[in-house]
C-alpha cells in the first residue's frame, strides 16, 4: 500500500508504518552524506522555502543542507527579514511564496498549529519544523534513527525523557514517535514543567529524575531555557541542575550501554553535565547527522516520493 | 396597516402562569388583549387584522443578557443595526450589549450613543450594559450611576476580570445603590496568561497553552465572599466549570444574592472540538471537559444556574482565519441559541418550562427588565418556533455581519418563526 505524501505536519498522524518507511530512506539518505561527493540530481528543478519565523541555526541549515544535497533549489527567510515583522498575516506571506510556485514551504512558527493552518491554505507541500510547543516531527524522527542505530528495534525499549516536557516540542513529537514504535516512554521533571495529563499520551510520570533514568536504554534530555526561572517555574538553574540535570553520577542508575541524547542547543551545566555531553555515552552530534539524512528523506518524499506503508 | 395580530391555535407556554395550552391570542397596541381557547373565535383575517397559524409554540420574548454588537469601534464584525436584526431572527426580544466596544462604555456620552442607535434601528431592544472600571482597566469605577440613567442595566468588564479585591467590593458597594448588577468575567488571569484553551490532556496534546478551571473558580468563590459582604447583586457571565457550579450552588443555599448565566456552546462542545486548531472553538472561557458540560446543565436545569445568555461574539476573518494563537476568542450566538438549545427540550434535558425561564423571565429579573409573560394586558414580547422544523444551520442566511460558527451544517430541531417587540413583527420566517 502506498500513498502520496503530502505534507509532513506531525509524528500523530502517521502510522508505525509510514515511520519505519522514512527512517529506512533516512538510512539510504545518510550514505550519501557519507560520499566525497554528497549530491544526488533527485529534487533536481524542485524549490523548497525555509520560512523560519523563529530563531532557528540548528534545524534551518540541516534542512538547507538536506534539499541541496538532493540538488533543490533552496531559499531561507528568516523572521526579522521577513515581511511578518512588517505586519502581514501568515496567510498573507504564504499565500505570496505559495504564488510563487515553490514545491516545498518548510515552516517554523512559534504557534502551535500553524503549519496545519497554512497546509490547508496553499499548493505545495508543508513541512513543519517545530510549531510552538506542539510537534517538531523531523526531530523525533533524528532521534528515532539515531536510537535504532544504537539499539536495533526500538520494540520494549525504555527511553527517558527529562527536562522541561512542557514547553518542549520535540518531547511531544518522541512520545508519539516512540509509543508507536513499541518503546516504553517515560517523562521525568518538576511539576511545573511537566504538562497536565501528559500520561494520556503515553508516557509514564516521574517527578523524580533518578527512578525514570533507572534501567533506561535510553536518556533524553531537554533544555531548559531561561524564560522558566523568570517566569518562576524553578528557582534557578543551580538547584534545577541538582534535582532534574543528567550527570555522570545518576547515569549510572541507567542501562550500561545506555546513551545520551540531547536535541540541542545544550545549556552546559544546567540539564546536561559536560563531561557526560561530550563522553562515550553521547549520541548528540550523530543526531545532528542523522538529522540531514532524515530530511532529506522527507523533503524527498513531500516533493513526489511515495510512502509505502510497511 | 394592520392593527391586530393574532395567533391562533398556538401552544402557549408561560412557566410565570403555568400555562401550557393551546389557545389563541390577540394583540393589539403593543399589548396582549386576550388570551385563551377560543379568543379569537370572533375575528376573522382581513386587512386589519392578520393572522398567524400552524403547529406553532409561543413563549414570552427571550432575552439575551451578553452580547458584544460591536458598536462603536468594530462595526465590521458587526453594528447595532445588523446585531439587532440577528437577534430578532434568533427570537430575541431583548438583548444587553457589553460595554468592550471601542471606546469602551464607561460614561454616559457613549451609553447615550448606543442607546438612540438603538431606537433608530428599532425591532429588538438594546439594554446597555456599562464598564465597572474606566476604560475596563480595572483600576477607577466607570460613570455607574449616570450611565444608569441614560439606560444601563448592569455593569461588567467584560471580557476582563475584575481582578482586584478592593476594586470588585466597591463596584457591588457603589452598584448596589442605583441597584444594578455586577457581571463578572470570572478569570484570574495570573492563571491564564497565554492561555489558548482548556488546560488538560487535549492542550497537552496539541500544544496550546491551558486556561486551568481553578482560575475561573478562585474568582467566582471570591465574588461570592464579596457578594456576601456587601449584600449587593453579583452576576457571573458564562460559567465553564463544575467547581463554578458547585460555589454557585452553596452560595444560593445560603441566600447570597448571586445569579449567573451559561452560554449554548459551553452547553454543547468539549474542548475535543479544537482539535485540528478550529479557531471558531475559540473561546473566552474556553470549551471545558464532559464533565463541566454535565455540571452546566445539571445546573441549568435545577436553576443553580439561572439563564441562558449567548455571549455572541463576532468577528470577521481576520480574527478567526489565522493561526490559533493569533485568533481572537469568541463565536456567534444569537441566531443559533433556540435551534440549538431546543433539542434539550426534546431529548428531557431540560423541562420546556425551565427553557423557557432561563431565556426570558429569569434573565429580565436579573437587570430588573419587564418580565415578558404571556397574560392579558402584558406588553407583547413574544417569541414563536415551530418546534417541528428540522433544518440544517447555514450562516449564509444569518443576519450577523459575521460567520464564526462550528455549528455550521448542523441539524437542528425547532425555527425561530416569528419575533414580536411590543406587539411590533421584529422578524417572521419566510418574509
Amino acid at each position: 500500500m502506498s500513498r502520496p505524501f503530502r505534507h509532513l505536519l506531525d509524528i500523530e498522524s502517521l502510522t508505525r508504518g509510514e515511520i519505519l518507511t522514512i527512517l529506512g530512506l533516512a538510512q539510504k539518505m545518510w550514505e550519501v552524506s557519507e560520499r566525497s561527493v554528497k549530491k544526488v540530481p533527485t529534487l533536481r528543478g524542485k524549490t523548497i522555502v525555509g520560512l523560519f519565523l523563529e530563531a532557528s541555526t540548528r534545524t534551518r541549515s540541516s534542512f538547507e543542507l538536506a534539499g541541496k544535497r538532493l540538488s533543490a533549489d533552496v531559499i531561507n527567510i528568516s523572521g526579522s527579514g521577513s515581511s511578518t515583522s512588517k505586519g502581514e498575516t501568515l496567510l498573507d506571506t504564504v499565500k505570496n511564496l505559495d504564488a510563487m510556485s515553490p514545491d516545498v514551504i518548510v515552516l517554523r512558527h512559534s504557534s502551535s498549529g500553524a503549519p496545519h493552518f497554512i497546509a490547508s491554505r496553499v499548493r505545495c507541500a508543508v513541512v513543519n519544523a517545530g510549531d510552538g510547543t506542539h510537534e517538531h516531527p523531523t526531530q523525533a524522527l533524528l532521534d528515532c534513527a539515531t536510537m535504532m542505530k544504537h539499539k536495533g528495534s526500538l520494540e520494549g525499549k525504555t527511553v527517558a525523557i527529562v527536562g522541561d516536557v512542557a514547553h518542549s516540542r520535540v518531547a511531544r513529537s518522541n512520545i508519539h514517535a516512540l509509543t508507536k514504535l513499541g518503546a516504553n516512554v517515560r517523562v521525568a521533571g518538576p511539576r511545573t514543567l511537566m504538562p497536565v495529563d501528559i500520561g494520556a499520551m503515553g508516557a509514564t510520570v516521574f517527578e523524580r529524575v533518578e527512578p525514570a533514568i533507572t534501567d533506561a536504554d535510553v536518556v533524553m534530555v531537554l533544555r531548559l531555557q531561561s524564560e522558566r526561572q523568570e517566569a518562576g517555574l524553578i528557582p534557578n538553574t543551580r538547584e534545577y541542575s541538582r534535582y532534574f540535570g543528567v550527570n555522570s553520577r545518576n547515569i549510572e542508575l541507567a542501562k550500561p550501554d545506555a546513551i545520551v541524547m540531547h536535541p540541542g542547543p545544550i545549556n552546559r551545566g544546567v540539564e546536561l553535565e559536560p563531561e557526560l555531553a561530550d563522553g562515550s555515552r553521547s549520541v548528540i552530534l550523530e543526531q545532528v547527522t542523522y538529522g540531514v539524512a532524515v530530511r532529506m528523506a522527507v523533503l524527498y518524499l513531500v516533493a513526489g516520493g511515495t510512502l509505502d506503508e510497511g | 396597516m394592520t392593527s391586530l395580530l393574532v395567533l391562533q391555535q398556538v401552544r402557549a407556554v408561560d412557566p410565570a402562569r403555568q400555562l401550557d395550552a393551546v389557545v389563541d391570542i390577540v394583540i393589539e397596541r403593543g399589548r396582549i388583549i386576550r388570551i385563551g381557547r377560543g379568543a379569537a373565535s370572533e375575528l376573522s383575517p382581513s386587512e386589519h387584522v392578520k393572522f398567524v397559524r400552524g403547529p406553532l409554540t409561543v413563549f414570552p420574548g427571550f432575552i439575551d443578557l451578553h452580547t458584544h454588537l460591536r458598536e462603536p469601534g468594530h462595526e465590521y464584525k458587526e453594528d447595532i443595526a445588523s446585531g439587532l436584526k440577528a437577534a430578532a431572527h434568533g427570537g430575541f426580544v431583548a438583548v444587553c450589549s457589553m460595554p468592550n466596544t471601542k471606546p469602551v462604555n464607561d460614561r454616559r456620552s457613549i451609553t447615550d450613543a448606543i442607546v438612540a442607535r438603538a431606537k433608530e434601528v428599532g425591532g429588538t431592544r438594546l439594554h446597555p450594559i456599562g464598564a465597572v472600571t474606566v476604560g475596563s482597566e480595572g483600576h477607577k469605577l466607570a460613570d455607574i450611576g449616570d450611565m444608569r440613567l441614560a439606560g444601563a442595566v448592569a455593569i461588567s468588564d467584560d471580557g476582563r476580570c475584575v481582578t482586584s479585591s478592593s476594586v470588585m467590593r466597591h463596584a457591588l458597594e457603589y452598584a448596589r445603590t442605583f441597584d444594578m448588577p455586577v457581571i463578572q468575567h470570572a478569570e484570574d488571569h495570573a492563571l491564564t496568561e497565554g492561555a489558548q484553551m482548556n488546560e488538560g490532556a487535549v492542550s497537552t496534546r496539541i500544544g496550546l497553552r491551558g486556561w486551568p478551571r481553578v482560575a475561573e473558580d478562585i474568582i467566582v468563590a471570591r465574588d461570592v465572599l464579596l457578594a456576601e459582604a456587601t449584600g449587593a447583586r453579583y452576576h457571573v457571565a458564562h460559567v465553564s466549570t463544575h467547581g463554578a457550579v458547585r460555589i454557585l450552588r452553596e452560595a444560593k443555599s445560603r441566600g447570597i444574592r448571586v445569579t449567573a448565566e451559561v452560554t449554548p456552546h459551553h452547553l454543547l462542545l468539549t474542548d475535543e472540538s479544537v482539535i485540528g486548531y478550529n479557531t471558531a472553538c475559540k473561546v473566552n472561557p474556553p470549551l471545558r471537559l464532559a464533565e463541566d458540560v454535565a455540571a452546566l446543565r445539571e445546573a441549568l436545569a435545577d436553576g443553580t444556574i439561572d439563564c441562558i445568555a449567548t455571549d455572541h461574539a463576532p468577528h470577521s476573518g481576520l480574527e478567526k482565519d489565522c493561526e490559533f494563537s493569533a485568533a481572537a476568542p469568541g463565536m456567534l450566538g444569537l441566531e443559533l441559541c433556540v435551534p440549538l438549545l431546543y433539542g434539550f427540550v426534546l431529548d428531557g434535558t431540560l423541562r420546556i418550562e425551565r427553557f423557557v425561564d432561563a431565556l426570558s423571565q429569569a434573565p429580565a429579573g436579573i437587570v430588573s427588565l419587564e418580565r415578558p409573560t404571556l397574560a392579558e394586558g402584558a406588553r407583547a414580547d413574544i417569541t414563536v418556533i415551530d418546534p417541528e422544523a428540522r433544518w440544517h444551520i447555514d450562516p449564509s442566511k444569518f443576519r450577523s455581519k459575521s460567520k464564526n460558527t462550528p455549528f455550521a451544517g448542523r441539524e437542528v430541531r425547532g425555527r425561530v418563526t416569528m419575533t414580536i417587540v411590543g406587539g411590533n413583527v421584529a422578524f417572521e420566517f419566510g418574509s
